[in-house]
């Protein structure tokens, strides 16, 4: 076998990969399986622009009951600017203007007269940095039922903050000491305060974005086997920059690119047989 | 369609060493290929002094086997490969299993070799051998040379040459019979050249395995057991 003694070549298959098998069709439909039966949100033609900037490009994608979808993609891609228009967060931003339908179960959420507030207790949402409010670890979780109505008495109101601090696995750690600032809890800690306060208002969609970026490994993991635990009782959506995660705690992954989705497989086989050139470049560590 | 190429990594130093592991199997692959054909010459040729030198090499392909599986551990504890990467990791540890024992065969094969130059000089089994011998050796010449290519086609017609290699197999093994039954003198002689025949047949297995897995890392389609 001659090939063993010559140099070996750099490029071994005979179809040499160029620069151009990179670039994005806009008008290619995303591959894989995006959609599903029943989904528990429901995604089509999401456009959205900031001013003249489109930042997100048709795109179409359900979201299961009880799924963790995983969202990943470069630096840009749209991946978080799409996550917030599924619970209107980018309202807050003037320039922002949002086309396509996107439904809760069968509730168009954009739909005129819709109560955002009510709607942001359905679909919460878990950001980068943990960001307790000002107050005790109480406080910061009793809040949310409070301003929706969901507790009756001081007693229900107890029962939830307990809860919800138990089903996000911090109950042991401040059980002793509930009226102390939120801010006085470690990074990890915090955040899942701040994942403990989204689920006390019971919705049905967490969205996370980043969630685990400000924390160390340890933590991580907690947040990680967390998110495996909610995804009992929750439909997860979370935005990660870390591939490792998104492989570790997602049921599917969905890559970003440009501002168009290009993929949606089950996340098994994503990260060992992307469909898409685009999703094995960027998984690879590929992208320059 | 996935491409196999070890370029463009962002980070240039896991280019290098993907390759390196590459390399690093196929002069493996040409050690072990060198090893089967000197194993099977020193049966023809009654040839004890190249049989011991097959059995020396076999140090040296053992030490190729853990070095390559020591690397492939480090890439994935240092660089958690993903898709063609992973797989491609993947599959060298397992390449570098069947070629161990590819080697491994050829030593056994070598051992014969030596009790059957201490025997009688009778030509009876140097047939068989001769026959089997070049069409397993060529099946391994053309399983590395797909590999060396990432080739899915020459890998999958490589794969089936092992019908072929089976069949031939079975008949050396009812001329053996034959010998056996014709002279009972010879029956010592046929017990050995039959262990000959059986590595051979092992090593088209396992050089079979080898196609199965240039298939598993260009397509991600796993074939075995079909």
């Amino acid at each position: 076998m001659s090939e063993a003694k010559t140099a070996p070549q750099k490029t071994i298959d005979v179809s040499s990969q160029s620069k151009q098998d990179l670039q994005v069709d806009v008008k290619q439909a995303t591959v894989g399986v995006p959609f599903c039966e029943n989904p528990k949100m429901s995604m089509r033609n999401v456009n959205v622009f900031y001013g003249d900037k489109q930042a997100i490009h048709d795109v179409s994608v359900d979201i299961a009951k009880n799924e963790v979808i995983a969202m990943i993609g470069p630096s840009g891609c749209g991946k978080s600017t799409f996550l917030r228009t599924l619970n209107r967060m980018n309202d807050t931003v003037d320039t922002c203007k949002v086309s396509g339908n996107i439904q809760l179960d069968s509730d168009d959420i954009y739909q005129k007269g819709l109560d955002v507030v009510e709607l942001r207790a359905r679909v919460g949402m878990v950001f980068q940095k943990p960001n307790p409010f000002p107050k005790s670890i109480f406080e910061n979780i009793a809040y949310g039922p409070k301003i929706h109505g969901l507790a009756d008495s001081r007693v229900d109101l107890d029962e939830i903050v307990e809860e919800s601090l138990k089903k996000a696995g911090l109950w042991a750690e401040v059980k002793e000491r509930l009226h102390q600032p939120g801010t006085g809890l470690s990074g990890g800690q915090q955040q899942r305060l701040c994942i403990a306060r989204a689920i006390a208002v019971s919705p049905e969609v967490i969205l996370m974005d980043e969630p685990c970026s400000a924390l160390d490994p340890i933590a991580t993991a907690k947040i990680e086997e967390l998110i495996e635990e909610l995804s009992q009782n929750f439909t997860i959506a979370i935005v990660t920059h870390s591939m490792q995660q998104a492989a570790r705690v997602s049921n599917r992954t969905a890559y970003f690119h440009l501002g168009k989705l290009i993929e949606v497989n089950p996340t098994e086989q994503v990260f060992t047989m992307p469909e898409h050139q685009l999703t094995e470049a960027y998984i690879t560590g590929r992208f320059g | 369609m996935p491409k196999m190429t070890f370029e463009n990594h962002i980070m240039k130093q896991f280019d290098e060493e993907l390759e390196e592991i590459r390399t690093q199997l196929m002069e493996m692959g040409g050690k072990v290929e060198q090893q089967l054909k000197n194993a099977i010459k020193a049966v023809i040729k009654a040839d004890s002094s190249l049989a011991e030198e097959v059995i020396r090499d076999e140090r040296l392909v053992d030490e190729m086997e853990v070095d390559i599986d020591e690397a492939c551990i480090l890439i994935i504890a240092r660089r958690q490969p993903a898709a063609s990467d992973l797989r491609f990791v993947m599959m060298v540890t397992k390449a570098v299993n069947d070629l161990e024992r590819i080697g491994d065969e050829a030593k056994k094969i070598a051992n014969h070799a030596i009790i059957l130059s201490e025997q009688d000089s009778l030509s009876q089994g140097y047939k068989e051998v001769r026959h089997l011998g070049s069409s397993v050796s060529a099946m391994l010449a053309n399983a590395l040379d797909a590999f060396a290519r990432f080739d899915v086609k020459a890998a999958m017609s490589t794969l089936e040459e092992d019908a072929q290699i089976d069949l031939d197999y079975k008949t050396a093994l009812r001329e053996l019979v034959t010998y056996m039954m014709e002279d009972p003198r010879s029956i010592s002689r046929a017990i050995n050249i039959l262990w000959v025949v059986r590595s051979l047949e092992r090593i088209g297995d396992h050089s079979k395995n080898l196609c199965e897995q240039i298939v598993y890392v260009v397509k991600g389609k796993d074939i075995r057991h079909q």
